[in-house]
């Protein structure tokens, strides 16, 4: 069905009514500046061939090629392994929007509660939600819920969380008069979270761990601190491979848990999609935003999954709801929970050990070509660099040639300029990263 | 569903047209949802209580009742402190259900102003509105 609700007619009517002749005289608000008013030049039709070319073309001009690309910063390249595509081409969770009907959405209502169980065991929480849209989102609903749970209005957020995510959460925040606290990063490269005074009107703190500078938080002295401050501990994250390896967030007593779910079987489609992943403890579970699916039994004490709880939700409870997005990000979750059920709870380990040790080696190296090591907190698969003099120009020289060098700092953190921020996963090859030091040192 | 005739509203109650109940208990005022709203509720699983301490004025919301079909805010039949609430409602939800005027009490206050009690309306002015009269 198309969906074109307004004819000619209607357009026509309803102008007559706000007392205007056109479409465009509703935006005359708009600066001439910022209006496009050329033709749009679009080429005349293309066969499909041709169209194939073409974007083969355009695909060239933005990609760097091979395979040396020594950037996350939030992005991760992981190997996606052909069951997690093979699973997601099924029809039957090929379906649009929510399994409101549990008569007929068993299947996807079952994956969902899967991809939360998963993801409540990775991370070591109680509740977790059906997913939200992306690490950023969730770290903007986490600061929101803590403001709900506690009634207070302000939040302290470190400085070393993902630029992009403290600037949607920025967006989120302020128009909610909520005030954000930026806390210091240390010189190890922690966070330095003691510096959040004063603590009485404080909601909550906010930790990305490992955090942007790949350092890896002390989540349990930030947990007790919150808990004896009576403040709430907010654990975001970019990197959810970590926690086959370090001690997940619940376990050192983290309130919420956000973050970004992108790492487990999503491709780095130019920046997309993206999986908010979002857990909790039980006891805050009526202030969560998002989907949950909960099981539960039939008539006959078969088990059954249903939507629980969504009396939380904006269907059901319209401005009061704990969230204004209950459109959660199924068909992503859906690939991570294929995901980890595919690498399993000791590949899982496997994999994160395999990261963090290439990461260590190519750091160790970089420390031999006369790089220093800033920052002496532990690290998993990335980690920040303090370039010798003159870099810059091999940095650019390397994009040059297809090689990515990590990424500068100073555009996010102008007092960090010369910093490279470097990141391995197991898709780098030994010889990339010995490729990589040579050409440094040429 | 219970006929109106059936409902056990206590005579010493206040009534309001949101269907909480107020009943004086000295210098303090006792509420919860009466009988007839606790029926049209269903099942309750969860209640949402203020904090101790909280003020409020008279019809602001100061907490929600959620049951397995919908969730109702409830609002203060006077205006006033919170001076406590009832707390086996945690664990329990359902005394709302099984004794909305007694043991399913949610909040007690200390009034700002005792006179507001007497514009609530007694038990048969709400029996008559429930009625339509």
């Amino acid at each position: 069905m198309r969906y074109l609700p307004h004819t000619d007619e209607d357009i026509r009517s309803m102008l007559e009514v706000v007392g205007v002749k056109c479409l465009d005289d509703l935006f005359p608000t708009v600066p001439e500046s910022c209006q496009f008013i050329r033709e749009n030049h679009i080429p005349g039709p293309f066969s499909e061939w041709e169209l194939n070319d073409h974007m083969e073309v355009l695909a060239k001009k933005q990609s760097r090629s091979g395979n040396s690309r020594f950037i996350g910063a939030g992005s991760y390249e992981h190997y996606v392994p052909a069951s997690v595509s093979s699973l997601l081409g099924r029809s039957e969770f090929v379906t649009p929007y929510t399994p409101y009907q549990p008569e007929i959405s068993q299947g996807t209502l079952q994956a969902i509660y899967e991809y939360q169980t998963l993801v409540g065991r990775l991370l070591g929480m109680e509740v977790v939600n059906a997913s939200l849209y992306d690490g950023a989102s969730a770290l903007a609903e986490a600061l929101l819920m803590a403001v709900r749970i506690t009634r207070k209005k302000r939040v302290a957020v470190s400085s070393a969380i993902h630029p992009h995510y403290r600037r949607v959460a920025e967006t989120y925040l302020r128009p909610s008069g909520i005030e954000m606290v930026d806390l210091p990063y240390l010189e190890n490269g922690r966070t330095d979270f003691t510096r959040c005074d004063p603590v009485e009107d404080l909601a909550a703190v906010a930790v990305q761990s490992p955090n942007f500078f790949g350092c890896i938080e002390d989540l349990k002295m930030i947990c007790e601190y919150c808990d004896s401050n009576d403040l709430l501990s907010i654990v975001s994250f970019a990197e959810p491979l970590a926690y086959g390896l370090l001690k997940n967030p619940g376990s050192q007593g983290a309130h919420i848990v956000c973050g970004e779910g992108r790492s487990f079987g999503l491709p780095l489609w130019f920046g997309g999609p993206g999986l908010g992943m979002f857990a909790c403890r039980k006891k805050y579970m009526r202030s969560m935003p998002g989907r949950l699916v909960g099981k539960a039994v039939d008539k006959d004490c078969k088990d059954g999954f249903v939507l629980t709880l969504a009396t939380r939700e904006q269907h059901i409870r319209r401005e009061k709801a704990t969230s204004n997005i209950c459109t959660n990000s199924s068909h992503c979750a859906l690939a991570a929970a294929v995901y980890m059920a595919t690498v399993g709870g000791t590949g899982m380990r496997e994999l994160a050990t395999l990261n963090r040790d290439k990461s260590e080696y190519l750091k160790k190296e970089l420390t031999k070509a006369g790089f220093k090591i800033p920052f002496d907190a532990p690290t998993f698969n990335e980690f920040v660099v303090k370039s010798p003099p003159g870099f810059e120009q091999t940095h650019r020289r390397l994009m040059e040639k297809g090689i990515v060098a990590g990424l500068p700092l100073a555009s996010y953190y102008p007092e960090l300029a010369g910093y490279y921020l470097l990141c391995v996963t197991e898709t780098a090859g030994r010889n990339e990263m010995d490729e990589l030091i040579r050409e440094i040192r040429s | 569903m219970k006929e109106i005739d059936e409902l056990n509203l206590p005579e010493e109650a206040y009534y309001t047209q949101n269907h909480e109940w107020a009943r004086l208990d000295g210098e303090e005022i006792t509420i919860g949802i009466t009988d007839y709203a606790q029926d049209q509720l269903g099942d309750i699983v969860f209640v949402e209580m203020p904090q101790i301490g909280d003020s409020f004025s008279k019809g602001d919301e100061f907490g929600t009742v959620e049951s397995v079909k919908a969730v109702a805010e409830l609002y203060l039949p006077v205006g006033g402190e919170i001076v406590s609430v009832n707390n086996s409602l945690e664990e329990s939800p359902e005394l709302v259900n099984t004794s909305p005027h007694e043991d399913g009490w949610i909040a007690r206050m200390k009034p700002a102003d005792p006179g507001e009690v007497d514009a609530l309306m007694a038990k048969n002015a709400y029996m008559d509105m429930l009625k339509g009269v």
